[in-house]
């Protein structure tokens, strides 16, 4: 696919590739950056693979003074710069240009400190999510967001996209668990924004630097809230003969004032997929399927059970699944998680990330089943139903380029539908490139240069990870 | 007299904003004017959120609700409760703390972030502002986020309207998330606690699988201003349980099993619990009909007794703790001490400051926010002049 631009790479940083390769020798230590044309073949893209683009050189620091010292020495010279964390972006955030120098966090993956008493952890931004949660767990902890990237994804990353995941419904997404950051602002300078305290007085810049995808500077370390694990959880299985009638009973079992942990959907497509992946045990004779999760006492999850159940059962529920152990459930949750990677197995797709207001989930479902329709193509349906964000893949073959354009055009169709349903273009995977150019049908020029405006606060010379977000056309002059 | 601006729709309040940036005049964004006692500035003009009033969406089923700026508090607050939802972030009401009189406005919640005593494990007003429309300093109208739970598209520029005191934009119209009021709630209370022994039993609730969402400690000095003077005597430490009957029921029972070896332990029942947790909120014990000053100070939870400790050590202090201990209500009782505390919160490993309340010519004497780092100081004003290149807006609070 090459439907979608980059900046134009900057002669004059081309030019001096040798030498800018040279002084970043000097600036960081041995083994700390990447050159080799063959060895920067790893960084030219990432989890949206449909689009590379060598970089002019990876840097991987060790310290946030390497950082700010790459950082310094870009923005002196006008070289763009593209954060990377472990490249799962679904976006397109991390992919590189070839003008562009990358840095990576991975070096930086140590877990600094871990307080209880005030259930924070302080980690470097390249601690991977689930590393957070598995250094804390026999301890009775967790940390809440649950991209099902997590054993990959950095929360470096995490913060750049505002990640979310499949328990967020209760537990809210990465915005709402992170008190505090490190962060190097394109001119070299580091600063440190919220921390402990909850209230950090002044301008909120934490909250706009978290999902401001590597555009406001370059995160190097997180304080992150830990929250006590539930006494117990409990998934169960709902299966419906339709996907109207299981996105009615979403909507009806919010209404009602029940938030259960999660709630996710899948549509047969994608229970097929995934139970060849992972035998989890779903029912494979319905046409959509909830997973709904409830956690705390026995007597609370009894309860929540008992309404739901009910409530089920008014949308014609055909089937009730609860797991009956730790290993079904886990099982559960490994299908579900392992749905994008079970799809990639059986063809390419694209996955679409636009949230709706929850009342509209049964029209944008058949809405987008009829613009896949009308484009000859497949589509395989698993999100997080609770808080109305879908995610249709849309499968098709990336060796046929005109297959691949109607899957783009496609998806473009179905995120427009999802805003013009009173939503909008991604709930938690990020704009990246992937859905820079419909930002326009979301936002007013005047929405958008006043976000501009606020980027070029943080990088008046559009330096950060340029090539992404906003529309390439009708950008300020840097 | 200052001129008061009361536009009655977002495009008038456009045009006064225009006109201001034309003939460069200072302007003070003004909702019901209840949670500051800052004097407005000679030679400004108040441009007030009041006439843009009404609630525009109100859809229980997906937990929303779009409100103008000016629609007042108790108006939002109604219309919840007849559904049985409600703000999680259970935004305080400082009129008779700080001896204002105004209507709270639902814009001004969002204006100044203000929280209660949920906010340490549901999130601050912030976390459950959705969207936004408002006028920035050039006089446009600009929107950001959305009606749904989940957005990344663009810049999170609600959150950076959320708490910016009026110095960004004026804020004309709210979007936020709701959530369904607890079936029932009740409140341990441990008693006889000091502020250390409550710092370290509150920690040990929040370890526990039980869902405390509330947690505070009401020193001897205080306690017998809640509620009626209806606390065990002794200093009170008091944990919030909340959600259905049965739920409620079980962990009650597992946590005061738990903090039985802090101290007495006892119980308080639903209707006594939502009295309690709304004085805490509201800092009832220094509603006093005094200007003393009274700062509102934001550490780390188990910093705030020890700050507390180090400042009484050298100067007159009453205070009492919300959100485990790291939001502490400090009145002084004669002198604010600003360089004081700041030199502590700085010892006790950071954190916020705000001088709420003190007597008017002391109000306009003292720094009355947190100084910042040069360097986030800088940044900030930077993002200030993105939505206000003529610094029309001024705000005692922020940049």
């Amino acid at each position: 696919m090459d439907q979608i631009g980059f900046l134009e790479p900057r002669p004059a940083v081309l030019s001096r590739r040798r030498e800018i390769v040279a002084d970043l020798l000097d600036l960081l230590p041995e083994g700390c950056l990447v050159h080799q044309p063959r060895e920067l073949v790893p960084f030219e893209t990432d989890a949206f693979v449909s689009y590379r683009r060598l970089p002019l050189a990876v840097a991987l620091p060790e310290t946030t003074q390497q950082v700010a010292a790459v950082l310094k020495y870009c923005n002196r010279y006008g070289v763009p710069v593209v954060p990377r964390g472990a490249g799962t972006s679904l976006s397109g955030g991390a992919i590189p240009q070839e003008d562009a120098v990358v840095i990576g966090l991975s070096k930086m993956s140590r877990i600094l400190e871990v307080d209880y008493a005030n259930r924070t952890a302080t980690v470097q931004a390249g601690v991977t999510n689930l590393n957070i949660s598995d250094a804390v767990s026999a301890d009775g902890y967790f940390y809440a967001p649950d991209p099902s990237s997590q054993l990959a994804c950095t929360i470096g990353g995490n913060i750049g996209m505002n990640s979310g995941g499949a328990h967020c419904l209760k537990y809210g997404v990465t915005t709402n668990n992170l008190l505090g950051v490190k962060l190097v602002l394109v001119d070299g300078t580091i600063v440190d924004l919220g921390g402990k305290a909850l209230d950090a007085g002044g301008l909120d810049l934490l909250g706009v630097v978290c999902g401001g995808e590597g555009q406001l500077g370059i995160v190097t370390e997180a304080i992150v809230r830990l929250i006590a694990k539930p006494e117990g959880a409990r998934p169960v299985l709902f299966g419906f003969d339709n996907s109207e009638e299981a996105g009615a009973c979403v909507t009806d079992i919010i209404g009602a004032g029940i938030i259960p942990v999660a709630i996710e959907f899948m549509d047969k497509p994608a229970i097929g997929i995934c139970e060849a992946f992972a035998g989890a045990g779903y029912p494979m004779d319905v046409e959509a399927l909830l997973i709904v999760e409830v956690e705390g006492s026995e007597a609370e999850m009894d309860a929540m059970l008992a309404s739901i159940i009910e409530i089920a059962h008014r949308h014609g529920v055909k089937v009730v699944k609860e797991s009956q152990s730790a290993t079904e459930a886990a099982l559960i949750w490994k299908g579900r998680k392992s749905a994008f990677g079970a799809t990639g197995r059986i063809a390419d797709y694209i996955c679409m990330d636009g949230t709706v207001p929850l009342g509209q989930l049964s029209h944008v479902l058949r809405g987008t089943a009829e613009i896949v329709a009308k484009y000859g193509l497949r589509v395989a349906n698993v999100f997080h139903a609770g808080d109305g964000n879908m995610h249709p893949l849309i499968l098709f073959n990336a060796n046929d380029p005109e297959d691949a354009a109607r899957a783009e055009a496609a998806g473009n169709d179905i995120l427009k539908l999802c805003v013009d349903a009173g939503g909008c273009l991604t709930g938690e995977h990020g704009v990246g490139i992937e859905k820079r150019d419909l930002m326009r049908h979301q936002y007013t020029d005047i929405d958008l240069a006043q976000q501009m405006a606020v980027r070029a606060a943080f990088d008046p010379q559009w330096l950060l990870n340029p090539s992404k977000v906003f529309p390439l056309e009708g950008r300020p002059a840097a | 007299m200052t001129p008061i601006h009361e536009p009655l729709s977002e495009e008038a309040a456009a045009r006064l904003v225009h006109v201001a940036a034309l003939t460069k005049s200072a302007v003070v964004i003004r909702g019901g004017g209840t949670r500051s006692l800052h004097a407005t500035p000679e030679g400004t003009d108040v441009l007030s959120a009041r006439g843009l009033n009404g609630i525009v969406a109100y859809n229980p089923a997906e937990m929303t609700m779009t409100a103008r700026a000016g629609t007042p508090l108790e108006t939002v607050e109604a219309a919840l409760a007849e559904k049985r939802q409600m703000l999680a972030f259970e935004p305080n009401d400082l009129r008779a703390a700080l001896g204002t009189s105004g209507i709270p406005t639902i814009g001004g919640v969002f204006a100044t972030n203000a929280s209660g005593p949920r906010r340490f494990v549901a999130g601050a007003a912030r976390d459950s502002l959705l969207g936004v429309r408002f006028v920035n300093g050039r006089g446009e109208v600009v929107k950001a986020g959305g009606r749904v739970m989940k957005n990344v598209t663009g810049l999170d520029l609600a959150k950076l309207l959320a708490g910016s005191h009026g110095s960004l934009a004026l804020l004309t119209e709210v979007t936020f998330r709701l959530l369904p009021v607890p079936e029932t709630a009740a409140t341990i209370v441990v008693s006889n606690l000091n502020d250390a022994e409550a710092a370290a039993a509150m920690a040990t609730a929040m370890s526990m699988s039980v869902e405390v969402s509330g947690a505070a400690h009401l020193p001897e000095s205080v306690r017998g201003r809640f509620v009626g003077g209806a606390l065990p005597d002794g200093a009170a430490t008091v944990l919030r349980l909340e959600g259905l009957a049965a739920s409620v029921a079980v962990r009650a029972e597992k946590l005061g099993a738990a903090m039985a070896r802090f101290g007495a332990v006892s119980q308080i029942e639903a209707e006594t619990t939502r009295r309690l947790w709304r004085e805490i909120r509201d800092a009832a014990p220094y509603a006093d009909g005094t200007p003393r000053p009274l700062w509102r100070v934001s550490v780390a939870p188990i910093a705030g007794q020890q700050l507390v400790a180090a400042l009484r050590l050298e100067t007159g202090v009453d205070a009492f703790y919300d959100w485990q201990g790291g939001l502490v209500w400090l009145r002084m009782e004669s002198d604010p001490e600003a360089a004081l505390l700041r030199r502590y919160i700085k010892a006790v490993g950071g954190g916020h400051t705000t001088l709420l309340r003190a007597r008017p010519e002391v109000l306009a004497a003292t720094e009355t926010v947190q100084p910042q780092s040069d360097a986030v100081a800088a940044l900030s004003a930077r993002v200030k002049a993105s939505f206000d290149p003529n610094a029309l807006f001024v705000s005692r609070m922020v940049g």
